[in-house]
């Protein structure tokens, strides 16, 4: 049981790392600042979505499983309002075309 | 493999210092001491200093990274003409033989620390029963050392009235900072009143938890005055005037127990700031819970700067 649920949680962190990669890579190769947000976003919501699944099995009580969930909701609360506040000064200040 | 992890953060940490000092642009600076902030949080973590870890993350990455974006735009408009400004050689000569003897000479004293370092930690430990709490570093800052920390809360004090008498005459006791005019349905003052909720919860639990565990009010006052600044910059309520007799005993009132507590224990307890055998436990939840919300407003008001509008 314990193999499988290493395995489970090795499977989803490194899954998790790949899209904060991606992200990473995204924003430092993407041409405009609404892409670099798009490409942002993905590592918060999914890439931290599966280091949380990944180490769910891994806490010790319910209650820290809850707080690890908790922070997931919160960065996603977070990062949505921060990048649409981005997008949307981008938009204000882009040029008239 | 851990190994591997720390020298890479080392190194980061150490690139992303010397970036900061070496980016000419205010902003970007900036932004690059922020994520030097997060990065140290990080090494006090893995230094398992996670009560600094976490005051580190609040203070010295949150506020102070908030105060200098805030001091960055402001100096937006003289960016240009300082950054033309060029200190002619001997000035830089002795600004980079200063810097480098201070490293030097912190080098040589970390370097000159007898092995193993000394330590207080034994002793610390060994008369903790007696101040009632489980965190060590709760019973320093507030029983063995709680001189330290009244002083700390005083100096935030005199920092704020330093701010605020940058206040024009015209404005003196007025409204600090521009008001804000923001879409009452826009995004940001949706999550102005989703977050503080949860914000203010996190905030007096990290202040509770404090006495056992990592916590403490420092941290959980930060993050009550960063709720309170969302809901200013969201514009849903606005910072009141400085001239409010509410809002100065609010200020004070924190210093002014503390004081008042560490004058009892000159009276009943043979020493300034002395507690009396066993009540040790209930006096420091008394210093704490008077200072959470003085140091909530201080840290708070101090990011939102001097009186700008006339009190209306």
């Amino acid at each position: 049981m314990s193999a499988v649920l290493d395995v489970f949680t090795f499977a989803a962190v490194t899954a998790g790392a790949f899209f904060y990669l991606a992200g990473t890579v995204g924003l430092l190769r993407f041409p405009d600042s609404l892409t670099r947000l798009h490409a942002l976003t993905k590592a918060d919501n999914l890439g931290l979505a599966l280091v949380v699944l990944g180490l769910l099995p891994r806490v010790d009580s319910v209650l820290a499983g809850l707080k690890l969930v908790a922070i997931w909701l919160l960065v996603l609360l977070a990062g949505a309002a921060a990048s649409q506040l981005i997008a949307q000064t981008v938009i204000r200040r882009r040029p008239e075309p | 493999m851990i190994e591997a992890l720390n020298i890479g953060l080392a190194l980061l940490v150490l690139a992303l210092g010397a970036w900061t000092v070496v980016a000419r642009d205010t902003f970007a600076a900036t932004a690059g001491f922020l994520a030097y902030g997060l990065l140290l949080t990080l090494v006090w973590v893995q230094l398992h200093g996670v009560d600094v870890a976490l005051t580190e993350a609040a203070i010295g990455g949150g506020l102070t990274g908030a105060l200098l974006i805030r001091a960055a735009a402001k100096l937006r408009k003289t960016e240009t003409a300082a950054r033309a400004e060029r200190p002619g050689a001997p000035t830089r000569l002795v600004a980079a033989l200063a810097s480098a003897a201070v490293t030097v000479a912190l080098a040589l004293a970390v370097l000159a620390l007898p092995d193993p370092a000394p330590t207080l930690a034994p002793e610390a430990m060994a008369n903790i029963a007696a101040t009632g709490v489980g965190n060590p570093i709760t019973a320093v800052l507030l029983a063995y050392r709680s001189m330290d920390t009244l002083l700390e809360a005083i100096v935030l004090l005199f920092a704020l009235i330093g701010v605020w008498s940058l206040a024009p005459d015209r404005v003196w006791g007025g409204r600090p900072g521009p008001l804000n005019r923001v879409d009452p349905n826009g995004i940001l003052a949706y999550f102005a009143r989703v977050l503080p909720p949860i914000g203010i919860i996190v905030g007096i639990y990290i202040f509770w938890i404090g006495a056992d565990l990592p916590g403490g009010k420092f941290q959980g006052a930060t993050i009550i005055a960063a709720m309170w600044l969302l809901t200013i910059m969201a514009g849903l309520t606005d910072v009141p005037p400085v001239s409010r007799t509410w809002l100065r005993v609010l200020l004070v009132l924190g210093p002014a127990v503390f004081i008042a507590v560490g004058a009892a224990g000159a009276l009943w307890a043979g020493a300034f700031l002395g507690y009396p055998d066993g009540f040790a436990k209930p006096l420091i939840i008394v210093i704490e819970a008077a200072l959470m919300p003085s140091l909530a407003l201080v840290l708070a008001l101090l990011l939102t700067g001097a009186p700008e509008r006339a009190a209306a």
